[in-house]
């Protein structure tokens, strides 16, 4: 890791421990947008992370890509930076000045829930983005509609929707946003394959967001079971949690392998099938530490209390948004199919 | 808590002798059938190895002056991997390039180094491993076999069990008490023996499936001289546990059963279900992340570091990876698991039930691993 990289590192584990301290972790309030705290990465810069340097960005390498994403998840980070990093680039390839402010990101919903058609340069749109990522909050949203000249990105500003607030399981706003109406050529760009992958990078971010949330879950964990005293000594001293524990590191490895697979194909190295390896192993990991951690903390665990649920909540939605294991595995299975038995261990050793 | 680094960046160097490997395999193992590839660092078969060793894809990372060839970890890596992939029998000497090699590397005299490297290059010297014993198993320290010290060496008692291909083997790394029982560690030391040597009887044990790779050594008061001690004396636990590391952290620990993966892709087909696609997608993904978490553990091998504690979490997570595979295939296709019924898929299949069991096992158990991660993770 160069230099350089070890700074951005340095100074976003820095920030976000200030905004974000873990031990008041549980005390936060999950109702009210930390306008604050936005400022103070956008001061930073990490939205424009992706962006290479000429475009005003750092330039990111794979590596501290993850890192940046590991440090967001551990921190539970209540802030759409990665929807406005991947908005902010995917706006800069298409030549669209990306607005002020926190932005997010649409894939095309499946089954014609939204409607799209070309008009001249630009896009009639109607229909409803289901749980889109701090919609009321975001100053733009980066969507990706089907139409019938094929695929088209489109940046929307708020005169363009209404927003519906909602909620994920941790307490993330997760906002319907309804659309009717044109959206000028200015803001259209007619598809190509960067705008086909929205739904990939959001998860490859989520996978990298993740791989952060289990290590922490994991270093609670065992900071737990080195504290918690019954039967006169600590319980991680008994085998039973030991050897659970060792699932978990396991888990968090493998977590953080599947992440560092996702930036490097964000980085350009494996594309959308990397991605989708990347989002169904963190989200397998996913379930099976967050059962453990719950297990091994008790019931202290199960209090709102205590700041594990800041975390095991996010896990539990992050695994389902942009895909789940189920519909990544399929297509990374369709394609696997596709080569042929003979064709996977070529195509395993390309990535 | 434990970081894997990226692992090495491929060269165009590394893809050239990727193809040269693939080009080789073609050739090699063009008339192997499925069955016999699922056998591949259980597959013995000392004309491969020799061939091998021709081509320098044996000791591949050792000094030349030692019959070496001074290539890099991912080298090497690349070697092994295209190696189980396509299901080469290369269990002559895997040990051998493994662990028995770079033990000798490391702590060896230079008479030994010399005597025993080059021909190990060439793809002419197996090694077997001599640690367990009917009383010792996952208690490697409470090993019993005893090398007294008499004129001129040691005379040595005991028995081995389990040692892999020893009845094919030139040599054994033998780990035994040289001091008393009390200093379970500091009591123990490393030899190495021809297992020509008389006293020494090797009688066959038969697996699960009837068949014979491991067996049970007695050593009856055999005479070995003083240079066959490896290393130090009262060292042996040391080097026994850097040699562990070797043997954990390679792509056999999770490649054993591609061709399960594989012949189960084959038998799908093109048309295969929505549900038999999320299965090969899911599989391909742990594929994926293992061999980068594997390939990253080579890296720390290149630079020197003993990663010890990376590999018992990458093994662990191959055996899981692989124990579920078998379940995972007949599941998906109504196949029986049957060793002689003339059907790749089901003959694969029935070889991968009977041996992974042994996957969470050799090299260290699954309980012992987690144990060793504990440690790691500061909960012992
Ligand atoms: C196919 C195969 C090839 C092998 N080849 C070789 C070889 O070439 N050379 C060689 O030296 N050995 C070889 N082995 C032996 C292997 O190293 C041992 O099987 C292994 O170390 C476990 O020892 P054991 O079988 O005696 O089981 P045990 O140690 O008796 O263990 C039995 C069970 O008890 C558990 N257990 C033991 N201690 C603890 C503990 N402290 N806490 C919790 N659980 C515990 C184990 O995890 C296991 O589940 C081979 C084994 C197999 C299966």
């Amino acid at each position: 890791m160069s230099e350089s990289d070890e700074i951005v590192l340095d100074s976003t584990r820095r920030l976000f421990d200030d905004l974000f301290p873990r031990d008041e972790a549980s005390r936060r309030d999950e109702t009210a947008w930390p306008a604050q705290a936005w400022a103070s990465v956008e001061e930073l810069g990490l939205p424009l992370a992706l962006l290479s340097e000429d475009q005003g960005g750092f330039g990111l390498s794979a590596e501290t890509l993850a890192g940046i994403m590991a440090l967001a998840g551990e921190a539970a980070l209540p802030l759409p930076l990665a929807e406005t990093m991947i908005a902010t680039r995917l706006l800069g390839v298409s030549g669209i000045e990306a607005p002020q402010g926190p932005l997010s990101i649409a894939p095309a919903p499946s089954g014609g829930r939204i409607q799209a058609t070309r008009e001249g340069a630009g896009l009639r749109l109607s229909g409803v983005l289901p749980r889109v990522p701090w919609g009321a909050q975001a100053a733009g949203i980066v969507l990706v509609a089907d139409t019938a000249e094929g695929p088209c990105l489109a940046l929307l500003r708020p005169a363009d929707y209404r927003v519906s607030a909602g909620k994920n399981l941790a307490g993330e706003p997760r906002d319907d946003v309804a659309l009717d109406g044109a959206i000028d050529g200015a803001f259209v760009r007619p598809g190509d394959c960067a705008a086909r992958d929205l739904k990939a990078l959001g998860a490859a971010f989520r996978a990298m967001a993740m791989a952060g949330s289990i290590g922490r879950v994991l270093a609670m964990s065992v900071a737990y079971a080195n504290e918690r005293v019954q039967f006169g000594r600590p319980i991680g001293k008994f085998q039973a949690i030991q050897q659970n524990l060792a699932i978990v590191a396991g888990q968090a490895a493998a977590s953080a392998g599947a992440a560092a697979i996702a930036a490097e194909a964000v980085s350009g190295r494996g594309g959308r099938l990397a991605m989708a390896a990347a989002k169904l192993r963190t989200g397998e990991a996913a379930g099976i530490v967050a059962s453990i951690a719950h297990q091994v903390h008790g019931a202290i665990g199960c209090t709102h209390e205590h700041s594990l649920h800041i975390h095991t909540r996010r896990l539990w939605s992050w695994r389902d948004e942009f895909g789940n294991e189920a519909e990544w595995s399929r297509e990374l299975g369709e394609h696997v199919v596709g080569l042929g038995a003979d064709g996977l261990w070529p195509f395993v050793t390309s990535l | 808590m434990l970081t894997f680094p990226p692992p090495p960046e491929t060269t165009s160097a590394i893809e050239t002798l990727r193809r040269e490997v693939r080009d080789f395999l073609a050739v090699e193992l063009k008339d192997r059938k499925p069955m016999d590839r699922a056998r591949t660092w259980t597959g013995f078969d000392a004309d491969f190895s020799r061939k091998m060793g021709e081509r320098g894809w044996i000791a591949m990372t050792w000094p030349k002056r030692y019959g070496g060839h001074e290539r890099s970890a991912l080298e090497r890596y690349v070697v092994m991997e295209e190696m189980l992939a396509a299901g080469a029998p290369v269990a002559a000497h895997w040990i051998s390039d493994r662990q028995s090699g770079p033990l000798l590397l490391k702590v060896g005299t230079e008479a030994q180094r010399e005597a025993i490297l080059p021909k190990i290059a060439r793809g002419e010297c197996f090694f077997a491993i001599g640690m367990s014993e009917p009383d010792s198993g996952s208690d490697l320290a409470a090993t019993r076999t005893r090398a007294t010290p008499v004129e001129g060496g040691f005379r040595v008692n005991g028995t081995k069990v389990w040692t892999t291909e020893a009845h094919q083997c030139h040599y054994m790394i033998l780990f035994c008490r040289t001091g008393t029982q009390e200093d379970r560690k500091g009591g123990t030391s490393q030899f190495l023996v021809d297992l020509k040597t008389p006293g020494i009887t090797i009688r066959p044990i038969l697996d699960v499936a009837g068949e014979h790779h491991f067996n049970e050594i007695v050593l009856e008061d055999v005479f070995l001289p003083q240079s066959a001690l490896v290393g130090k004396l009262g060292d042996g636990w040391d080097q026994v546990m850097g040699e562990l590391a070797f043997e954990r952290s390679g792509p056999e620990r999770f490649l054993s059963s591609f061709v399960l993966l594989t012949e189960l892709i084959r038998e799908l087909g093109p048309d295969a279900s929505d549900e038999a696609k999320a299965v090969i997608g899911r599989l391909t993904g742990h594929l994926m992340t293992l061999r980068y978490l594997s390939r990253s553990v080579a890296g720390l091998l290149q630079k020197g570091e003993n990663p010890a504690l990376h590999a018992a979490v990458v093994k662990d997570l191959g055996a899981l990876y692989e124990q579920a595979m078998p379940d995972v295939v007949r599941q998906l296709v109504g196949i029986e698991p049957s060793l002689t019924s003339g059907n790749d898929l089901s003959e694969v299949l029935g070889y991968i039930t009977l041996t992974a069991p042994s996957f969470s096992l050799r090299g260290g158990t699954r309980e012992i691993l987690r144990g060793i991660i504990a440690r790691g993770l500061g909960l012992r």
